[in-house]
């Protein structure tokens, strides 16, 4: 390109240009300098405009030039335009700044306001002191389990029908299928039983309550997050009897003495004999009503004796030791006991049903 | 399972009502979901046949519909839309009582009188059908006027909706259960008739192999010849109406009857369909393809995503090896018997299952067969199950053949476990001591084999029960077998008792304390949820997630890391409602991906647990957010030091973050530090203005928040450290002093107020009242002005002795880079 061309000195024009928007410090003078810049009457559409000039041979470079160089331009004054904001919020943030430190604590007037603890967790806490009551002690345990201790330790070998008696969340990690959002406490189980037989002393007599998680689409009776409680009991000479001496004393202690409680056969991979176990109706008291399906028995949960295959998992001697496991949905007693007609309203965190609850 | 009473009756004599039926199903682990009584209030309905239908003007769900029920046209206004003129429909005339006392009677519907109802199958509650009348040309050569209970043969029934559980195959059959309840109520049972088979030998015009051995542990394969396909007769269809399932035509409604009241999956095809009238069992190899009967085709042998899944399909392939199904789970759709057959060529089979598990699941196909085949189905059934066929099938060709010998092969079959029991064994596990006598006869009223030994007996379960293990557990489910036919209600009960006491750990009990505290002070809790979706995520984190492979919604696909997020949402919500004037906290877990976390955890899992597993670190946070219209970062400083003050910890201060914590204000916050530990408690502050505006609060509103570890709170040492032996307060007065610093802006008040604190025993206590910046104080620096009480145990302190302390006080403050501030 001659000397000649408009175009000659494109590149210290630009930098003249990029120069003048980084020395703008206010979106005002931006917006003035923009027009200036890009506009119809800029210093780049007036360099277009020559373009006319250039030899036809040479016209398609010094156009593609140009448009190098506006494009710079027009970059940098995007750049420029976030930088002042991003200089205008900080601004914002700094004449908010307030050093917690130097908060005059008793200066600070706080206004009393009437707190309510959750109807989920006061109702763990019931639960639990009903079978500390009994000589229980309670046992915490994750949520994100890997799959032998949700189902294989529980007698739920891989790809096992059983398996699809839950509906899991897979968390993304590992190996398909290897990491679950538990889908029950029962993995606390194993937990237990591996660090007590760890010990040396297998013995265990523990409540475990939990949040877990089953791939249900919410309605009114069912969330795909909720919460159960889950017992164990190993030790010598622990028989079917105990578990439903157990059930039938905790049913009595939180439901009131005329509530009652009855087994009957049911299948749990991880517990054999299993039942499940039913209350008297806490609607009717027994003498058959809608809740109840006229029946006066509502279920509640599951039991067994430890499956001879879960003690062998975690390696307790099953000769020497036996036990029994339950679990039932904390939710739901709290339902029960409310009778909350949608378990969505747990979640809903709705001031108005909070406070209710005190 | 829809258990049809009358069919039970075919194989027990049943003598107790329904509802003590229902107590005896429920007691033995048959769980009744519901009972259903057919047949009842509808013998006022009748047969009519549609003669014209016109539309309505000005209704487009309705028609007007003249129909003949042998006393010439009467005028129906119907909302159905299902048949034409010449159908034949049930119509309850006006007068009739529907099930559910529904009353039929005259209507007026846009000018015009409807004078009756046509049914549908479900409101004359003979199925669930409700997709329009129940047309009845479908199943009989229907005659106008005729009782309708006369014309399908409907006598009263009571239908039992019986849940099987899993570890209970036989019972997913009529005869499954009323073994069960002859075992329970001690009365024999009538075995069905069976046909026997005759003519000409099998083996001259069919074949059949076993080549997937494991697999396939049973095939039988039977020729039946001279059939004629036609609608079964009505009992027929009636028990397959009862039990839930459409009536088609008489060979398939056979090989339905057959599956129901024995158990035994089954599949007719149709002999001249069947290329040699040859069926071999074999494994897919990977290529290969089925269309199902549901008209989808499929890929075979390719290992699925689910653990332990190596991709083993097997396939019914015919003697030019083409696939005919997919085993156990769904058959092809181009062998089945048509109107045109005349000759069945019936495969009754055993399969492994965890084979058909896997493909039901590898392919997303769940069917009747393979949903029996999956739990177990007795491998001693085919042949029976194909007698029984035949005879079904000459309820409607009595002519038909079977010809002898039916080609009956066997290869894997499951070991029958032989399992020694004695009576200390039932009582050690039930705490019940049964007598031997008493356990075996109950054994054996469900086939088991008791033999009697020096130390017992030895029990084998029948072949219906493959879900009895061997050895020790196999013991445990033969003593429930026992129980449950003993009955668990007469099981006794005894409250065990052991030495430890019961109790919550120092942990558990500090969790309840915090919750109490943080509740006393004002907060409600809420519980909000544990997945979120990426730009929720992303509002405060960009970084590695936790996320869920098969999420419900989007928006539930990624595990928290913060509980900030959802007490915002949920407080916003409460804002729109007019509510927002609350504190709401949350105790829950928050998930950190492991390959950011430092504490993630290692545990195993895969197929046996051989897998090593990095886990995501679980950290418990008890997060408040405080949305009163007072609140913000400093009312959030009260309220977190006052929750410090309940838990016992009075030595913590407050810093600057050295980055901002996320979903705080990055000018507004401030770490809360166990002094002498170091140990970060939690964070200190207000709600990230971007977060607010994000969630849609309302601009200019200030939200407290505090956001504290859990871990920490409760770490074994910082508990320790702080409680201490309790101090009697000293009896001589204390002296009042002021003094103000010049304080530069790097030290923090709170660690120069812990300093002059701990400096010496007499002073009592130290407070900031004041902070000024203003010019005498120069850039970077602040006054900060603390009131101290000083009081010796020894006595009054003398003018000389405030002096000193003063002086010390003043020397400790230098140390920290503090002038005592000019006058």
């Amino acid at each position: 390109m001659s000397d000649s061309s408009p175009l000659a000195n494109l590149d210290a024009q630009r930098d003249e240009l990029i120069r003048q928007i980084n020395e703008v410090a206010d979106f005002a003078t931006l917006r003035q300098l923009e027009a200036l810049l890009v506009g119809k009457r800029s210093v780049l559409t007036n360099l277009q405009r020559t373009l006319g000039q250039i030899p036809e041979t040479e016209r398609k470079d010094a156009g593609a030039l140009l448009q190098g160089a506006r494009r710079h331009v027009e970059e940098r004054f995007a750049a420029r335009y976030s930088e002042l904001e991003a200089i205008e919020r900080s601004a914002k943030l700094e004449s908010d700044r307030l050093d917690l430190g130097d908060v005059v604590a008793g200066a600070v007037r706080v206004p009393i306001t009437v707190g309510h603890p959750n109807l989920v967790a006061t109702t763990q806490r019931e639960l639990e002191d009903v079978f500390v009551g009994m000589g229980f002690s309670v046992a915490d345990g994750p949520e994100v389990e890997s799959d032998w201790y949700n189902f294989e330790a529980l007698n739920i070998p891989p790809a096992h029908p059983s398996r699809g008696m839950w509906d899991t969340f897979y968390v993304d990690l590992g190996e398909p299928e290897t990491v679950v959002l538990r889908t029950h406490t029962s993995p606390t189980q194993i937990h237990l039983m591996e660090a007590a037989v760890r010990a040396g002393d297998p013995r265990v007599h523990a409540v475990m309550p939990g949040r877990c998680f089953r791939r249900d689409t919410p309605d009114a009776r069912h969330l795909a997050a909720f919460h159960q409680i889950e017992g164990l009991v190993v030790d010598r000479g622990i028989t079917f009897a105990d578990l439903a001496g157990v059930i039938e004393t905790f049913t009595r202690a939180y439901f009131g003495p005329s509530i009652s409680s009855r087994l009957r056969p049911a299948f749990f991979p991880f517990t054999e004999p299993s039942a499940e176990f039913e209350i008297t109706c806490t609607i009717c008291q027994g003498s058959g009503c809608r809740t109840c399906s006229q029946t006066g028995w509502i279920e509640l949960g599951g039991c067994g004796m430890l499956d001879p295959a879960v003690l062998e998992a975690v390696g307790i001697d099953g000769s020497e030791w036996s036990g029994f496991a339950f679990g039932f949905g904390i939710d739901r007693c709290a339902q029960m006991r409310h009778q909350i007609a949608d378990m969505r309203a747990l979640i809903e965190n709705d001031a108005r049903f909070l406070r209710q609850f005190s | 399972m829809k258990i049809p009473l009358s069919w039970l009756r075919d194989f027990i004599e049943i003598t107790e009502t329904p509802e003590q039926l229902r107590e005896v199903f429920d007691d033995l682990g048959l769980v009744v979901e519901g009972v259903e009584f057919t047949g009842q209030d509808i013998g006022a309905v009748v047969v009519a046949k549609v003669l014209e239908i016109h539309p309505i003007d000005g209704a487009d769900r309705i028609r007007r519909v003249l129909i003949d029920a042998g006393e010439g046209p009467v005028e129906i206004v119907c909302g159905a839309m299902n048949f034409e003129v010449g159908h034949h429909v049930p119509f309850a005339p006006v007068g009739a009582v529907l099930p559910g006392d529904f009353a039929i009677a005259k209507r007026v519907m846009k000018g015009i009188t409807s004078n009756g109802m046509l049914c549908s199958a479900r409101e004359l509650r003979i199925s669930d059908d409700h997709g329009g009348l129940y047309i009845l040309d479908e199943l009989i050569s229907p005659v106008i006027g005729e009782r309708l209970v006369e014309a399908l043969g409907i006598t009263p029934d009571v239908i039992f909706d019986i849940s099987v559980e899993g570890n209970r195959p036989d019972a997913w059959s009529i005869e499954g259960v009323a073994r069960d309840l002859g075992a329970r109520l001690g009365r024999p049972l009538t075995a069905p008739t069976l046909a026997t088979p005759s003519g000409p030998a099998t083996a001259e015009v069919a074949a059949a192999s076993i080549t997937a051995t494991t697999e396939c542990g049973r095939l039988s394969v039977s020729v039946i010849e001279n059939i004629t396909v036609l609608p079964s007769p009505t009992w027929i269809q009636q028990r397959l109406i009862g039990a839930g399932m459409r009536p088609i035509s008489n060979v398939v409604d056979a090989s339905n009857y057959v599956m129901l009241e024995l158990g035994q999956p089954n599949h007719p095809y149709d002999g001249e369909k069947v290329a040699g009238r040859t069926l071999g069992v074999r494994h897919a190899v990977a290529g290969e393809s089925i269309k199902t009967l549901d008209g989808v085709v499929r890929e075979l042998a390719k290992p699925g995503r689910g653990l332990g899944d190596s991709g083993v399909d097997v396939v019914i392939v015919d003697g030019d090896d083409v696939i005919l199904g997919l085993a156990g789970v769904m058959g092809g759709d181009d062998s089945g018997v048509s109107s045109s057959t005349t000759e069945v060529l019936f495969e009754a089979a055993f399969f492994d299952p965890m084979t058909i598990a896997r493909s039901s699941k590898r392919h997303g196909v769940r069917s009747e067969a393979s949903a029996r085949f999956e739990r177990g189905v007795d491998p001693e059934l085919t042949l029976r199950a194909t007698a029984r066929f035949v005879q079904i099938l000459k309820e409607s060709c009595p002519d038909i053949v079977w010809r002898s010998s039916p080609l009956d092969l066997r290869a894997k079959l499951p070991e029958v476990p032989v399992i020694a029991l004695s009576e200390a064994d039932i009582e050690r596990t039930l705490g019940i001591r049964i007598p031997l006598e008493d356990a075996a006869e109950l054994l054996k009223a469900i086939n088991f084999s008791v033999v009697s030994t020096d130390t017992g007996v030895d029990v084998s379960p029948s072949s219906a029960r493959l879900d009895v293990r061997s050895g020790d557990a196999g013991r445990a489910d033969v003593i429930e077998e026992i129980a449950r036919l003993y009955s668990y209600l007469r099981l006794p009960r005894r409250v065990p008792t052991w030495e430890e006491p019961g109790g919550l750990s120092r942990q558990q009990q500090l969790r309840r304390h915090l919750r109490d505290v943080v509740v006393d002070f004002g907060a409600s809790e809420a519980w909000t949820p544990t997945l979120g979706s990426d730009s929720d995520f992303e509002l405060l984190d960009s970084g590695e997630r936790v996320r869920i492979t098969n999420p419900l919604a989007s928006e539930e696909s990624v595990l928290r890391n913060t509980l900030i997020t959802g007490l915002v949402r949920a407080w916003a919500r409460n804002v729109e409602r007019g509510n927002g004037d609350l504190v709401l906290s949350e105790l829950g877990n928050v998930f950190i991906h492991p390959s950011v976390s430092s504490q993630a955890r290692q545990t195993k899992g895969g197929v046996s647990g051989s897998v090593t597993l990095h886990l995501p670190e679980e950290k418990e946070h008890m997060t408040i957010l405080l949305g009163r219209v007072e609140d913000d970062a400093r009312t959030a400083v009260a309220y977190a030091m006052g929750v410090f003050a309940r838990l016992g910890l009075s030595d913590v201060v407050l810093r600057t973050p050295p980055q901002v914590p996320m979903g705080f204000h990055p000018t507004r916050v401030a770490e809360a530090i166990q002094r002498s530990t170091g140990a970060k408690l939690g964070v200190i502050g207000e709600v990230a203005p971007h977060l607010l505006g994000a969630l849609d609060v309302p601009a200019g509103r200030r939200v407290g928040l505090v956001d504290l570890d859990f871990a920490a709170l409760s770490h074994e040492e910082l508990t320790r450290r702080e409680s201490s032996e309790a101090r009697i307060p000293s009896r001589f007065p204390s002296a009042l002093i002021d003094l103000a610093f010049v304080v530069p802006d790097a030290v923090h008040a709170d660690d120069l107020r812990a300093a002059l604190q701990i400096s010496t025993a007499q002073v009592e206590s130290v407070h900031l009242f004041d902070v000024y910046r203003g010019t005498g104080q120069g850039e970077g620096r602040r006054s900060l002005a603390y009131a101290f009480r000083l009081n010796s145990e020894e006595g009054t302190l003398s003018d000389s002795d405030i002096a000193t302390l003063r002086e010390s006080l003043i020397a400790v403050a230098r140390g920290l880079g503090a002038e005592l501030r000019a006058q």
